[in-house]
């Protein structure tokens, strides 16, 4: 028996997200008395792994599984929880993560959890505590089967270090050719931006700012923080910015360390969908808009002037600490 | 082309979410139901489809006689014929495997539903509808061209996008962008009422068996009160960001 954590890289850099999920198995691991091991695609270097709890790492480095692709990689996952012996498995909650779970637990015939945010109860069979309604609720949800998969939130759990091993063996799954039916014809992704799912920090319009020739408030913000940039349903229905930026509960889930709103005055799919963020920060001119209840600071004035001022603010603040 | 388009029913955006029995169930006490949102815009995607390209729509649930207003809205939007298989949803594989037996035997071609419904964001029924099925997937998909049996897709990814090129029988785990908001189809009182004739046709559940179980809800603990710093202060603001907070 172990536990197998599915640990996502980007040209060959391991995700923070993957960390998490890392960090989460040792902590299933050190509750079920085992070890655990970490199933890795084309990686550069398997040791950081070590920092965060993992003994094994089942490496696989294949040409044909350079790009992601869900049902591939499901199939090599299954093979490793084989080979390791694992009754749990642990990833993350990317877009990926949640692209080849449910693939995954059809062929390990494995109960699947996802959104998950604390380590699995196992005194009384095995149940673990899920995020539901878009963050409105929490559901506590019993795992009946032998095998288990566990979808890490992420943000939830967080990063815990633990020093192992990480003893790399390399691993070649057998991969069958109806593996590979669908092909990626091209990838549009910015390179230097940071990405919503990734941020620490999101910095987010609404119809506040009037227009989208006013976004370069948003942008200078988000630029001396290192954030993403992000906006409400209205501000992309009205084609302002992209559906990419959109968050919320039709939108992108936001699990950021920091969301600062800006004229986003908090209808409800919006505030559950950016609530698992740890700590918001709302600038509106209206006190009565329902961001502040859910807010932890706030400041009422006029985007228009406190924006500009606060991003001067955190440029000389930036430069005092770097 | 035959359409499948998968509808889940699920509490409207705005609604209070309670719990009763001690917790152990959703409250739908003065809840107004809806096609889950990620859903309609699939529904919508395979209108577009019967229109331009003379697909045959039918849609499906899993769910209690309580979700059939939601089916007849489907019916009203546009589609053929519905399908609902009559047991309480347990958990996402037991709602995927009885979507997969209705794909099955109504051998369609493609399969869309929604990448997650709004309740329990579970996530998974679309990717193992498709794995039961041996069917090619594409979650999380923002758009769908089909050409004879071959599809090109596009995927959201982590800050970006993917185009995919793949073959039928196709299963979509969609969202929004799929089409527009504002392309949405908002049934007229001539749907609505051609809905009242079209089939809605029962069937039982092939098993009962399920992967998890529901045991209890919580909702989240009350948050703390905002502090309201003054638009003339953003030092305080920085300060409570760095030293309090700890996030800068």
């Amino acid at each position: 028996m172990s536990i197998l954590v599915y640990t996502e890289t980007e040209n060959g850099k391991f995700k923070k997200a993957s960390f998490e999920a890392a960090s989460y198995a040792k902590g299933v691991a050190e509750k079920m008395g085992t070890d655990v091991t970490a199933v890795a695609f084309n990686a550069e270097d398997t040791k950081a792994l070590g920092d965060y709890g993992v003994a094994k790492v089942l490496h696989i480095q294949n040409d044909k599984l350079k790009t992601f692709n869900a049902e591939a990689y499901a199939d090599a996952i299954a093979q490793a929880a084989q080979e390791a012996s694992a009754d749990v498995v642990v990833l993350g909650q990317t877009a990926n993560d949640k692209y080849l779970a449910p693939l995954l637990a059809v062929q390990l015939q494995a109960g699947y959890a996802s959104n998950v945010v604390e380590l699995p109860g196992i005194e009384n069979g095995f149940t673990v505590k899920r995020s539901v309604f878009t963050n409105k609720a929490f559901n506590h949800t019993a795992i009946t089967t032998d095998k288990k998969i566990i979808g890490v939130s992420k943000n939830a759990y967080g990063l815990k270090e633990n020093s192992a091993a990480a003893e790399e063996t390399s691993f070649s799954p057998n991969l069958k050719e109806e593996d590979f039916n669908i092909e990626v014809a091209s990838v549009d992704k910015a390179t230097d931006k940071v990405t919503i799912a990734d941020a620490e920090v999101v910095v987010s319009g609404g119809r506040g700012l009037k227009g989208p020739e006013n976004w370069n408030l948003i942008e200078d913000l988000a630029d001396v923080l290192g954030a993403a940039t992000a906006c409400s349903k209205p501000v992309s229905d009205m084609g302002w910015r992209p559906h990419s930026e959109h968050v919320g509960q039709t939108g992108k889930p936001v699990a950021s360390n920091l969301y600062i709103a800006i004229g986003i005055s908090g209808a409800i799919q919006h505030l559950a969908g950016v609530s698992a963020s740890k700590t918001k920060v709302v600038i509106n001119n209206d006190p009565e808009a329902p961001f502040f209840k859910a807010a932890d600071y706030g400041i009422v004035g006029d985007a228009f002037e406190v924006v500009p001022k606060l991003t001067e603010k955190l440029k000389e603040f930036k430069a005092n600490n770097a | 082309m035959k359409i499948l388009v998968c509808i889940s029913h699920v509490p409207d955006t705005t609604s209070k979410i309670n719990f009763t029995d001690n917790n152990s169930a959703f409250d739908t006490n003065g809840v107004q139901f809806v096609i889950n949102p990620n859903d309609e815009f699939g529904l919508t995607r395979a209108m577009w489809f019967k229109e331009k390209q003379g697909a045959s729509v039918d849609v499906v649930n899993v769910g209690g006689p309580e979700t059939e207003p939601t089916l007849r809205k489907a019916l009203a939007i546009g589609a053929d014929n519905a399908i609902r298989v009559n047991t309480p949803a347990l958990d996402g594989y037991q709602v995927a495997k009885e979507l997969a037996k209705v794909a099955q035997d109504g051998s369609y071609d493609l399969i869309i539903a929604g990448r997650e419904s709004i309740d329990y964001n579970g996530g998974m029924v679309p990717g193992m509808m498709a794995q039961i099925l041996k069917a090619n997937f594409v979650n999380t998909c923002v758009s769908l061209e089909v050409e004879g049996k071959q599809a090109t897709a596009i995927r959201e990814i982590d800050g970006g996008k993917e185009t995919l090129k793949t073959s039928l029988p196709l299963v979509i785990g969609g969202q929004k962008g799929l089409v527009e908001e504002s392309d949405l189809k908002i049934p007229n009182m001539r749907g609505i009422m051609m809905a009242r004739k079209k089939p809605l046709n029962v069937v039982e559940p092939s098993s009962t068996e399920s992967f998890t179980q529901t045991k209890s809800f919580e909702k989240p603990a009350p948050k703390g009160e905002v502090k309201i710093i003054e638009e003339d202060n953003l030092d305080q603001l920085i300060d409570l960001l760095h030293n309090e907070a700890k996030v800068i």
